[in-house]
């Protein structure tokens, strides 16, 4: 039993399933990330704790309260939309306490949370201005307030900072994440930004196509990917998946993998449960960063393997240096030390982290579990 | 180079400039021609309209006409003057008007808003009503407000003008509507706020040039209505168009010409006043509905 509940539910337009037993629980406190490209369902997944949209099947509580059929306004939750839907004709004042006044709060109280939440996000000499006269930074402040001042059980973000320039937008997520440690509040934020999803959760749900792919906290989405889906859309730039081949060693399992020039190397595997897959086809998943030269190996790592490859683009992003290289057939990216001394057409030696690397069977895209 | 081509294109901008300017002048005064020739006559006494030269300022300048018209001209049977059905018509046009904008405004709230089944159905519908001819109805709808016992009074013709008109405001209101933000719904259905308190306090609010609009259109049609009036009014509840018409075509006595043009104008002057304070946001109100929808 958790704080929040999403319990084997399924959403259905028509006779199209758009979302397919979702099952999540979300303990009190907790930073849950509903990330995924366009169309995957997370905005239906959130209206739906929201009560906007129905449930087809299955179960949300909150508080162990069965909230399907539950009026939005009496499921103690907020929420901040996109387009931070202020109330146009209204004061930012007048937007924050709204829903107070909605709910038959005393009009003295409703001043003094205005107040609070004015402070807390520093908006006071906002409140008097409609929202057609501020900047995107401060409509959003105000979204925010207007969620705060509620007090909810449940905070609910749609894609909140995707209309503020680069710049706003990381700022206004490490504040965010402030306000979350500062309140500990139990929010749920949708976002198609997987670099937001890793920075602020405490869990991540990737979706895909209607289906939760996989749920865990970043660090083993990140390094645990359950299928190539995750491994690729989690991470900047994505991780590499080649096709390789198994093969016992000395008894040991290793994937071969083809060269720029049709030789392959091969790379051994830190997991000896690949044995299993000797002489099978495998997609072998190597994130950029654990491509480095030599002297950037990880010192820890238990198995770093060598390989000598030709250069073919070479991309300075100032801290970093991005080299792509023909591998397994296909373009995969490195991602270098700006000092390195890479030139695009040489042959340079790699080292490669074998022990971050993952397995996926090629027909079920699945991580091959260690 | 660039400086000489920059100099005869506003050397021509000018002289084409001066041309527009005065066709449309001339078009201007063209169209003004007819609203000079009733004020103009309506200030005369009659011996100087009779005896030619309709287009000359008055001799001998009088507004006996216009009180005459207003106030004690023969009309059906009592000399009246136009006065208490220029009454009638507020009477009619004001409830009318309001109703048919308010309902047309809750229409295009659920249409768009609180979508249902058959929804889009029930709006072509709803449109289909705008292109029924008034002849047509003239019969059901005299059956239907006798079996409702409206027949000859002015809130039998407020309906009738409320049942015509709910097909234009709705359009309107419908296509404002549908390019109004429905996150706001949703904050505000979040907020806790009813069915009637977001149409109150959210969507009404952000109405005002649709809401113009409406009020124009409906006014000016619902005022200028002649055919409704003649038909559905009782003798006391007739409006200004009606009265006006038989002011001009009562057959006892001489034409007083003066006479009716000064009640022309008189009937003219409300839609003209509205025109007048509100028909800028006319424009602008026609241009927010129609950029998507
Ligand atoms: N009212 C609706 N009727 C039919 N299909 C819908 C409706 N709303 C959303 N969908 C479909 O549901 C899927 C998920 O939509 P959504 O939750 O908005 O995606 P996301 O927020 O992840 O971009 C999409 O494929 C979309 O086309
Ligand atoms: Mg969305």
């Amino acid at each position: 039993m958790g704080f929040l509940d999403i319990d084997n539910t399924t959403k259905s337009y028509g006779a199209v399933e758009v979302l397919h037993n979702v099952d999540i629980s979300v303990d009190e406190g907790e930073f849950l990330v509903l990330v995924g490209p366009s169309g995957c369902g997370k905005s239906t997944l959130l209206n739906m704790i929201a009560g906007l949209e129905d449930i087809s099947s299955g179960e949300i509580r909150i508080k162990d309260q069965i909230m399907n059929g539950v009026h939005p306004s009496k499921r103690n939750i907020a929420m901040v939309f996109q387009s931070y839907a202020l109330y146009p004709n209204m004061t930012v004042g007048q937007n924050i306490t709204f829903g107070l006044e909605m709910h038959g709060t005393p009009k003295p109280q409703r001043e003094k949370a205005m107040k609070d939440v004015a402070s807390l996000l520093q908006i006071d000499q906002l409140l008097d201005r409609k929202p057609g006269a501020l900047s995107g930074g401060q409509r959003q402040r105000v979204a925010m307030g207007r969620a705060l001042v509620r007090n909810p059980d449940v905070f609910l973000f749609d894609e909140p900072l995707s209309n503020l320039d680069a710049k706003l937008r990381v700022d206004m997520r490490t504040e965010i994440k402030k306000l979350h440690q500062k309140l500990g509040t139990t929010i749920v934020y949708v976002t198609h930004d997987q670099i937001e999803a890793m920075t602020l959760s405490t869990r991540i749900a990737v979706m895909y196509g209607g289906y939760v792919q996989q749920l865990g906290t970043p660090q083993e989405i990140y390094d645990s990917p359950a299928n190539i889906f995750v491994a690729t859309f989690m991470g900047s730039p994505a991780m590499n998946v080649v096709p390789a081949k198994v093969v016992l060693k000395n008894a040991k399992p290793v994937a071969l993998v083809a060269l720029h020039d049709g030789s392959t190397v091969s790379l051994p595997f830190s997991q000896d449960n690949m044995t299993a897959w000797d002489g099978r086809d495998i997609m072998l998943g190597i994130r950029p960063e654990t491509i480095t030269d030599e002297d950037a190996a990880d010192r820890n790592s238990s198995n770093i393997a060598r390989m000598t490859n030709r250069i073919v683009v070479t991309e300075p992003a100032g801290s970093d240096t991005f080299v792509t290289m023909t591998f397994g057939g296909k373009d995969v990216i490195a991602r270098m030390r700006s000092d390195a001394d890479v030139r695009a057409g040489a042959d340079f030696p790699f080292a490669v982290n074998m022990e971050k690397a993952v397995a996926f069977d090629p027909e079920t895209e699945m991580r091959i579990i260690p | 180079m660039s400086v000489a081509t920059q100099d005869t294109a506003i050397r021509t901008g000018r002289v084409t400039r001066t041309l527009i300017y005065l066709i449309l002048i001339l078009f201007a005064l063209f169209y003004m021609l007819p609203l000079y020739v009733m004020a103009v006559n309506s200030v005369k006494p009659l011996d100087e309209i009779t005896g030619g030269g309709m287009m000359n300022l008055p001799k001998v300048f009088t507004l006996e006409p216009w009180a005459k018209a207003w106030s004690y001209a023969q009309i059906g049977v009592d000399p009246t003057g136009l006065q208490p059905y220029f009454w009638n018509s507020i009477k009619m046009v004001v409830p009318a008007v309001a109703i048919s904008t308010v309902l047309g405004a809750l229409n295009g709230y659920v249409l768009t808003k609180w979508r249902f089944r058959g929804d889009t159905i029930l709006f072509g519908l709803m449109l289909f009503a705008c292109f029924i001819p008034f002849q047509i109805v003239l019969i059901p709808m005299a059956r239907m407000l006798g079996l409702m016992g409206m027949a000859g009074s002015t809130g039998g013709l407020v309906l009738v003008h409320v049942v015509y008109g709910i097909g234009f405001t709705t359009l309107y209101f419908r296509n404002y509507y549908a390019v109004f933000p429905t996150e706001l719904i949703r904050a505000a259905q979040i907020d806790g706020a009813g069915f009637f308190q977001i149409f109150w306090r959210i969507l009404l609010p952000s109405s005002g040039p649709i809401a113009v609009v409406s009020i124009i259109w409906q006014f000016t049609n619902i005022w200028n209505d002649f055919l409704f009036g003649a038909s559905f009014a009782g003798a006391d509840s007739q409006p200004m168009t009606v009265a006006l018409n038989n002011l001009v075509q009562s057959s006892t006595g001489v034409k007083e010409y003066n006479v009716h043009f000064a009640g022309a104008i008189l009937a003219a002057l409300p839609t003209l006043l509205v025109y007048v304070v509100a028909g800028r946001y006319f424009v602008r109100g026609l241009m927010a509905g129609s950029v998507k929808g």
